[in-house]
């Protein structure tokens, strides 16, 4: 079993606290991505896991056994760093055979697993080269390389794209999550990057402010965030939030924003019940925006539907960024690539009402 | 054209300070031709009538006839001292910069002010103490007992120059290395080790001069000739009744060739071990 397992793990750095007593459990073989914005605590909490930073309280297991006070060599575990952290002085072949020398390994055995693990990374022809002669991808795959020839129970990852170009940082992710796959090996990874983490993760461990704010897969955090800071973090761009009101006229649920009103679709209504006459959010994820002319599983109706300007327009070719004022309020939309629309034209938009959340302005909790 | 003008200023600026630097040395190299007769305050700047370089091998070799040593026996001894004193110097302080920069601790920035402390203190006023304990550790006179004070007093600058050389080195390569399964020497010895040749460089040159050029601690730590260095020797040509300014003048030129010799030859590396000490990063 190669679990990792954080038990009130807390870290201050002199008065300053990183991580706040974060309890998670890492399952064996799982895929688990750290997100959450800079300074969140989340290298940190990845840096205690390896042992280079000391628990300030709390307990790490790695495979059930307590590892707090297990030098990082022996927790079995690799990890990937941000800058790579390769040795300048090595080739390829003995910065991936460092660890394995160090661990008394018979030669053949070494030659064996890098040859394996370069094939794997597709790096077999570089083995000689020094790393100052590779390109930031190519070292990436070195830094990989040098982790997997370990074969550790758990493989750390510290941002480990953040240095490449946007393509091949694409490229990369498709690489580490079949790595991922063929390797069958507890992966923990941090990022800052919500897309890195939606597209690689088995589940997301979203924090902020040195806590664990919500746990679960991809979707299930995306389209059910627990609340405000999550819904806003995950997604791209950003959910729109609206400070709002709850209004109960006849029966029904209006969100009355002032420069717009629209009703709460009727499975809101036994949660929103008790915020009848106060303040709420309204989120809205950009993509729940429609052009009203290219709408078509939701039927526009005054209930549902804004009238707005346009401020900016970002045509991206599959869809269609577009800033929106409405009266004193701003929103994102993403829309249908076809939608024609000029700077300061007037659009018709229409709310995908049952997708949309509603925030406590007091706790940031999500109501519904 | 307005930039070489300039360009044209800066030369002619540098080309006045290299002849005011180099004037000395040219004194110098035309006294060390000259004979004792030819050597006067009033014919400095001529040229020698010969090229003569009997002051040389008198300055090396001595005379018995005129009763003083050459320098020569003593140019071994300054090697014997020069060559441990410079190498360990540089290895302790590659070892202080290492704990200092990648195994920090509590207090650790107070020991590496207080080691730095150490470059201020003046040679003179630690003499006393210095001999009594040397003689205590019965190394007083000898070679050894030279390099010892050198090795120490060695310590505080090539520490510095060790640490702001390791500032530059990525911890991340020590995290790696730690998880890689090295320890912390294993550490020092793999990865830190390799990768100092730039600190090398610049700790060993500047030891290596500042301690063939040392004049003080050979003359009261070794009043034996047997064992005194280089520069104290030269000091000892000076005889007893008449000064042979030309026999002097070669001396020198004799004793200062090592570290010139160094500084025409490897002053590259040591150029390039400052600036990726300093300005890197």
């Amino acid at each position: 079993m190669s679990n990792v397992i954080l038990k009130n793990l807390t870290k201050k750095f002199k008065e300053i606290i990183a991580v706040d007593n974060v309890n998670i459990e890492i399952k064996d073989k799982e895929f688990a991505v750290l997100v959450g914005p800079s300074g969140c605590g989340k290298t940190t909490t990845l840096r205690a896991i390896a042992g280079l930073e000391e628990a300030t309280s709390g307990e790490i297991y790695i495979g059930d056994k307590l590892v707090n006070d297990v030098q990082p060599k022996d927790r079995d575990i690799a990890m990937v760093f941000q800058n790579y952290a390769l040795y300048p002085h090595m080739d390829v072949y003995n910065n991936m055979a460092f660890g394995l020398k160090l661990r008394k390994f018979p030669k053949k055995e070494i030659d064996q697993r890098v040859q394996e693990a370069a094939e794997i990374l597709g790096i077999e022809n570089l083995l000689k080269r020094k790393p100052k002669q590779l390109s930031g991808g190519q070292r990436q795959r070195v830094a990989v390389g040098r982790a997997i020839v370990r074969k550790p129970k758990v493989f750390l990852f510290d941002e480990p794209l953040s240095n490449l170009d946007a393509k091949l940082r694409v490229a990369m992710r498709a690489e580490i999550s079949k790595l991922h796959r063929r390797l069958e090996a507890t992966i923990i990874y941090v990022t800052h990057d919500q897309i890195e983490a939606m597209t690689m993760a088995s589940r997301i461990f979203i924090m902020n402010e040195g806590r664990v704010l919500q746990i679960g897969a991809p979707l299930e955090v995306y389209r059910k965030p627990n609340n405000k800071f999550v819904a806003g973090f995950i997604g791209s761009p950003a959910m729109n939030f609206i400070d709002s009101k709850i209004v109960k006229e006849n029966g029904d649920y209006f969100i009355d924003a002032e420069s717009f009103k629209v009703k709460a679709p009727q499975a809101f209504y036994s949660k929103i019940a008790d915020y009848a006459g106060k303040e709420v959010i309204f989120g809205v994820r950009p993509e729940d925006l429609h052009d009203k002319q290219f709408v078509s599983k939701i039927t526009p109706s005054i209930f549902n539907t804004i009238n707005t300007k346009a401020e900016v327009i970002e045509p991206l070719g599959a869809e269609i960024f577009i800033y929106l004022t409405c009266g004193k309020h701003s929103v994102i939309g993403k829309m249908d690539s076809r939608t024609q629309i000029e700077v300061d034209q007037s659009m018709e938009v229409v709310l995908d009402m049952e997708k949309t959340h509603l925030f406590d302005p007091k706790t940031l909790l999500v109501i519904v | 054209m307005k930039i070489s003008l300039t360009r044209l200023l800066i030369y002619i600026i540098l080309a006045i300070f290299s002849i005011f630097y180099i004037i000395p040395m040219y004194i110098m190299v035309v006294t060390g031709m000259k004979s004792f007769a030819e050597v006067s305050l009033d014919t400095m700047w001529n040229l020698p009538n010969s090229f003569n370089f009997n002051s040389f091998s008198l300055a090396w070799l001595g005379s018995i006839k005129e009763g003083f040593r050459g320098i020569s026996g003593s140019f071994l001894n300054s090697v014997f001292l020069v060559v441990p004193a410079t190498v360990i110097s540089a290895l302790f302080g590659s070892l202080n910069g290492y704990v200092l920069t990648k195994w920090q601790f509590r207090g650790s920035d107070l020991i590496f002010t207080m080691i730095l402390f150490g470059m201020f203190i003046p040679y003179q006023s630690i003499i006393i103490p210095l001999v009594l304990t040397l003689q205590r550790l019965h190394v007083y006179g000898t070679i050894p007992g030279l390099i010892l004070v050198h090795v120490i007093y060695g310590i505080p600058i090539s520490t510095l120059i060790f640490r702001n050389y390791y500032v530059t080195v990525p911890t991340e390569m020590v995290e790696a290395s730690k998880i890689d399964g090295a320890n912390f020497l294993g550490i020092y010895r793999w990865v830190i080790f390799p990768l100092s040749t730039p600190g090398f460089a610049v700790a060993m040159i500047w030891q290596f001069t500042s301690i063939w050029n040392d004049f003080l601690f050979g003359l009261i730590i070794t009043p034996n000739p047997a064992s005194q260095p280089i520069t104290v020797a030269l000091n000892n040509l000076a005889g007893s009744y008449i000064v042979q300014w030309n026999v002097q003048i070669a001396g020198a030129l004799l004793t200062a060739l090592p570290p010139i010799l160094i500084y025409i030859f490897l002053g590259k590396f040591f150029l390039r071990g400052l600036l990726q000490g300093s300005l890197k990063g």
